[in-house]
């Protein structure tokens, strides 16, 4: 108990902090797999694989539902109408905004002459508002592309926010266009 | 008023227990003797109404859990099943899911009763905040409960509830994906959802006992916020608060029986009986009535919060609103400390009482303003009235304390039972009235 000098640490000192770092390594390596276990699970995120859908059926105005990764993604063709109206929008009438070209997809993957004449009308989009995850309901007045009926947050027809308490644009999904028809969500490709 | 015991075991059998583990004792002297103010109204029934509330969620829950399959492509059907198939499942899963409403009725009386009275005063603070604690656990509970029977509210309640956590700066996307145990609620979310949904009553059932505990330290507080002084200011807890708690247990039972068997789905959404579906959201999605305050409250911050002359984004509008949300609960917290009177009874603080009743309007309009939809007048109205919820808490309890005049109290409560209401007092009551406590209800 005594053998120690003036000024240094006993070894009962050293067995106390010995003994703390030990049940501060003891309690994080219990804490840890009990908070790991919350996270998705292998076989959830395994299940992110890219899906593959048929477009052909798609015609202007309409718009399908696919789900990735147990999530819901629009894929929607834009009538001219709609086109026109985001070609005329102000920039100030949105709240996170970017140009509507970055958000607009044209069918046919890379190389592929057939894609040439397709103009971009295709919108791909998370359907899952960026404000608390509703599915936002598909409406057509022009600009206004989508209103969320949870809290009536409004985005226009290429998924940008213009209204409500959605802080974002709904978010694009890697994609890219297999051929003309066939769209893939869940990988990434070139975007026209 | 956790005074000196005056039990004493009057059998063999008592005495051997007495002095091993004295819980008889404790049960005597917490339930039995426990000296009460005489003049407790109605609204202090409250208290032992929840008691009872809770047992009886955590008996029906026991039960029906017992029918209930928590996996996503079975849930509906087990619980439909269960309301068909099982001999009085319809009533158990009724009284439960009814009963989940009526507890939040019973708690809602029980905290505007705090706030009337002022019983979240010192020294009662400790007492405030545990209630407090068992009002969030009972929140946690009653959403994670409604998510079980899986039908579109149960969906998409949860998948807006737990979005609330994707608001949090950096991490919340991460904590959003560990609260579902995946990318969107799916089975793993409710099975986690059921696992806790059986644990916390039973945490409830703890910081209850706590509750309790404290309560009997520092005694009850009474329509007149005079604390209690002498002997003749209480009587027993037993026959008085025992016989007038199950009256009112008895009245309260009525009324939640009559919505059990003729109601059963007055208070729910007929949207819950569509199975849950990933792909659609219900065209007009509300959660339970007792968070639709909360909810308005919510959908108010419908704006981003930038610095001023700016354009940098300080906090957007989904974090906004959770914070709103969050805040609105978590005010109640302060209480104790943002209302500076030392009158507790708005009985006599005339100008309290005033705000009080507006307050009770208010909150209930902000209720109302929850179940609209979102467009039109609502929105306006909606802002309108959360910042009346948190001007109330934030400007008006303070600066009533400091501005207000309160009027005469009685000396003492007897003096106020026995009709000294003009404050004067200071003499004794007759001694002829208090000497025969048992005449006087």
């Amino acid at each position: 108990m005594s053998d120690a000098k003036e000024g240094e640490g006993t070894r009962r000192d050293f067995l106390y902090l010995a003994t703390g770092a030990a049940g501060v390594v003891a309690v994080g390596g219990i804490a840890w797999p009990l908070l790991e276990q919350l996270a998705p699970n292998a076989r959830e995120v395994a299940a992110g694989a890219p899906v593959e859908v048929d477009v052909s059926a798609v015609e202007p105005g309409m718009q399908i539902t696919v789900l990735w990764r147990s999530k819901p993604y629009f894929v929607r063709r834009l009538t001219s109408e709609e086109l026109e109206a985001i070609e005329g929008a102000e920039q100030g009438a949105f709240r996170d905004y970017v140009s509507a070209e970055t958000r607009l997809a044209v069918p046919g993957s890379e190389g592929d002459d057939s894609a040439e004449a397709a103009p971009a009308e295709w919108t791909i989009v998370a359907a899952n508002c960026t404000h608390l995850g509703c599915v936002p309901t598909k409406v057509e007045t022009g600009l206004e592309g989508w209103v969320c009926p949870c809290h009536g947050s409004i985005f226009d027809a290429v998924g940008r926010v213009m209204k409500g308490p959605a802080p974002t644009n709904l978010p694009l999904p890697p994609y890219n266009f297999a051929s003309v028809n066939r769209l893939v969500i869940g990988e990434e490709g070139s975007r026209a | 008023m956790s005074g000196h015991s005056t039990y004493t075991p009057k059998t063999k059998f008592g005495k051997f227990w007495d002095d091993r583990l004295p819980i008889y004792r404790l049960v005597h002297d917490s339930f039995v003797t426990f000296p009460i103010p005489r003049n407790l109204n109605s609204f202090y029934t409250f208290g032992g109404i929840l008691m009872i509330m809770l047992v009886s969620q955590i008996i029906t829950g026991i039960v029906i859990a017992m029918h209930y399959v928590p996996e996503a492509s079975m849930a509906f059907n087990s619980v439909q099943d269960m309301r068909r198939d099982v001999a009085y499942g319809h009533t158990l899963q009724t009284w439960h899911a009814v009963g989940a409403s009526f507890f939040f009725i019973a708690v809602y009386i029980h905290i505007f009763r705090g706030l009337y009275y002022g019983s979240y005063k010192a020294p009662r603070e400790i007492l405030w905040i545990l209630g407090v604690i068992i009002y969030l656990l009972m929140m946690a509970t009653a959403f994670m409960g409604y998510v079980l029977p899986w039908g579109q509210m149960s969906y998409w309640g949860a998948q807006v509830i737990t979005s609330f956590f994707s608001a949090i700066p950096l991490i919340g996307q991460t904590l959003h994906e560990y609260l579902l145990g995946g990318y969107a609620v799916g089975n793993a979310t409710l099975n986690r959802f059921f696992s806790l949904h059986y644990l916390l009553p039973f945490m409830i059932l703890g910081i209850v006992i706590l509750h309790v505990w404290t309560l009997h330290v520092t005694g009850q507080t009474n329509p007149t916020g005079v604390e209690v002084k002498s002997k003749q200011d209480v009587v027993p807890f037993t026959p008085y608060a025992t016989i007038k708690d199950a009256f009112a247990m008895v009245v309260f039972m009525i009324v939640m029986c009559y919505f059990v068997f003729f109601l059963p789905d007055y208070l729910g959404h007929a949207d819950n009986y569509i199975p849950a579906d990933p792909l659609k959201t219900p065209a007009h999605i509300v959660p339970e009535w007792y968070f639709l305050p909360f909810y308005a409250v919510l959908r108010a911050v419908d704006f981003n919060i930038m610095i001023p002359f700016t354009d940098v984004v300080l906090i957007d509008s989904k974090l906004g609103g959770v914070l709103a949300m969050f805040g609105a609960i978590a005010i109640l917290f302060f209480v104790p400390w943002l209302d500076t009177s030392d009158v507790r009874s708005a009985n006599y603080r005339p100008l309290y009482k005033i705000f009080f009743w507006l307050f009770v309007a208010n909150s209930v309009f902000l209720g109302y303003l929850g179940s609209r939809p979102a467009e039109g007048i609502w929105i306006p109205l909606t802002k309108a009235s959360t910042f009346w919820y948190f001007f109330h808490f934030i400007v008006i309890m303070p600066a009533l304390g400091w501005f207000e005049k309160p009027k005469p109290r009685p000396a003492s409560i007897a003096d106020s039972v026995f009709g000294k209401e003009d404050g004067s007092a200071g003499a004794a009551a007759p001694s002829g009235a208090t000497a025969a406590p048992e005449t006087k209800g």
